[in-house]
């Protein structure tokens, strides 16, 4: 029980400080891709403790309860993400059946959190934020979905048992080949980054908030303490994506040797600065293209892959 | 105490409202985001929404229209929150001053409805941007005697 707690605070407090350190890089590497110099590198955590120390305000036509409600709960499920997704990169042996599936329900709650805490604020702007942030995840959930049923076809055992666990999937990928040894496992990841930045709510996927144009939407009345938190989930959320990626899809982390920490840490700032490039190099979409380009573009892309990786799986040819 | 405000010094985040400016106020104001002058090197950056904001950046004559909606906005940022005035007309209208078209200057109209706003003016016709960073570290050293 003791273990249980120290795992999770440690978990979730080594990834707020890496999400905000990644959230630092973000901003740098956007500066550096506009000849800008950008902030110093501990500005993200500057801001987190800026905002604990302003007023809370809350507008007179919110409802209070799911107003401040939804950002603890958001932060909470991302917290306990972090920790089964550490503890079974860390210790694969020790993670229990079916984690896949419970991370991936967790992961989705703290976007139903702002759309509750947008509805319930009673502002029009975050009425349309709230109402593009449902359909941003009806587009990007089965893709995403499909994508990771890929890399559980693709990881499954010679008897052809299917596997929901994480330590599992990683294990049979470090014995034999990352599931994106192949033409379905390509296909699968490229799917999976779109789906990621959908999910961390980057450009070109930001219309939920939209700045310019609907004021932060679903974020436009939230501020000091509940801002803070906000702005805690999204970064740990943008730790923990990668993470998942390269746990799936690209063999995790090999700890039996030094090499196998510095792959690991190559392969995670790779997805993590692809996020930030994709965001510097496209302009928003509009909701509408978004869905389409989810629905019909990305989720056959994705069945394909599905497809060629059962075929492969079934046939016995590894480069499917 | 000491500890947020010097984060809040480090992390200005500002809003950007227009009263009724020749849109040249509003260049410059974009211009400290460009490469040249970068404001984010000090934390600052500018937000969608004034619920977000700590400095209040005002161009503009403050017209009768936008009067009561300066004032709304003001109430709406969480405190502690620095008006910025920046331009002429924002100080004390400019050429504009006795229109027919005119409210309350910037500051009178911020003051009726908190007397004791942390109100920076920033001259100029338009003010350089160099101008507007000088006001931006006033505001800072300001903020330590918060
Ligand atoms: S101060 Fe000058 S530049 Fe600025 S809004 Fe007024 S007239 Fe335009």
């Amino acid at each position: 029980m003791a273990m249980g707690v120290l795992t999770f605070l440690l978990a979730a407090v080594g990834t707020l400080v890496l999400g905000l350190l990644l959230r630092w890089v973000d901003r740098k590497v956007t500066a550096r891709v506009q000849w800008r110099v950008g902030p110093p590198w501990y500005q993200p955590f500057v801001d987190i403790l800026k905002l604990t120390g302003k007023e809370k305000l809350m507008p007179a036509s919110a409802r209070g309860t799911g107003f401040l409600l939804a950002p603890v709960v958001g932060l909470a499920a991302v917290s306990v993400s972090t920790a089964i997704l550490w503890h079974a990169v860390l210790w694969p042996q020790t993670a229990f059946m079916g984690d896949l599936i419970v991370l991936i329900y967790l992961l989705m709650l703290p976007a139903l959190m702002t759309m509750l805490g947008a509805a319930s604020s009673g502002n029009p702007h975050a009425a349309i934020g709230a109402s593009r942030e449902m359909k941003l995840l009806l587009s990007y959930e089965l893709p995403m979905v499909l994508a990771i049923l890929v890399a559980i076809v693709r990881t499954a055992g010679t008897n052809g048992t299917l596997t929901f666990r994480l330590g599992d999937l990683m294990a049979v990928q470090q014995a034999t080949a990352p599931a994106v040894a192949g033409i379905s496992g390509v296909l699968a990841l490229l799917v999976a980054i779109l789906c990621m930045q959908a999910k961390l709510g980057q450009v070109p996927f930001d219309m939920a908030e939209a700045e310019c144009e609907i004021q932060a939407g679903v974020y436009v009345e939230y501020s000091g303490p509940s801002l803070a938190m906000i702005l805690m989930t999204r970064a740990m959320l943008g730790a923990l994506m990668p993470l998942l990626l390269v746990a799936v899809f690209w063999d995790g982390l090999y700890t039996g040797a030094w090499w196998g920490y510095l792959t690991f840490a190559g392969k995670y700032l790779l997805l993590v600065v692809l996020v930030t490039l994709i965001r510097n190099t496209n302009p928003r979409l509009r909701i509408d293209q978004v869905m389409r380009f989810f629905w019909y573009r990305l989720t056959p892309v994705a069945v394909a892959a599905l497809i060629l990786a059962i075929v492969g799986a079934a046939k016995g040819i590894t480069w499917l | 105490m000491a500890v947020k405000t010097w984060a809040l010094r480090k992390s200005l985040w500002v809003y950007h409202a227009n009263t009724g400016a020749c849109n040249n106020c509003d260049i410059e104001v974009l211009e400290l985001l460009t490469p040249r002058y970068d404001i984010e090197r000090f934390g600052m950056v500018l937000v969608g929404s004034p619920r977000h904001a700590d400095v209040l950046a005002v161009t503009g004559v403050c017209t009768r229209q936008a009067m009561p909606r300066l004032q709304e906005l003001y109430l709406q940022t969480a405190k502690p929150c620095v008006v910025l005035a920046i331009g002429s007309c924002a100080l004390d209208q400019g050429i504009f001053t006795e229109a027919y078209h005119m409210g309350a200057k910037v500051d009178e109209t911020i003051r009726a409805v908190d007397p004791n706003a942390i109100i920076m003016y920033v001259p100029g016709c338009p003010p350089k941007p160099e101008a507007m960073i000088g006001a931006a570290v006033k505001a800072i050293e300001l903020l330590k005697t918060l």
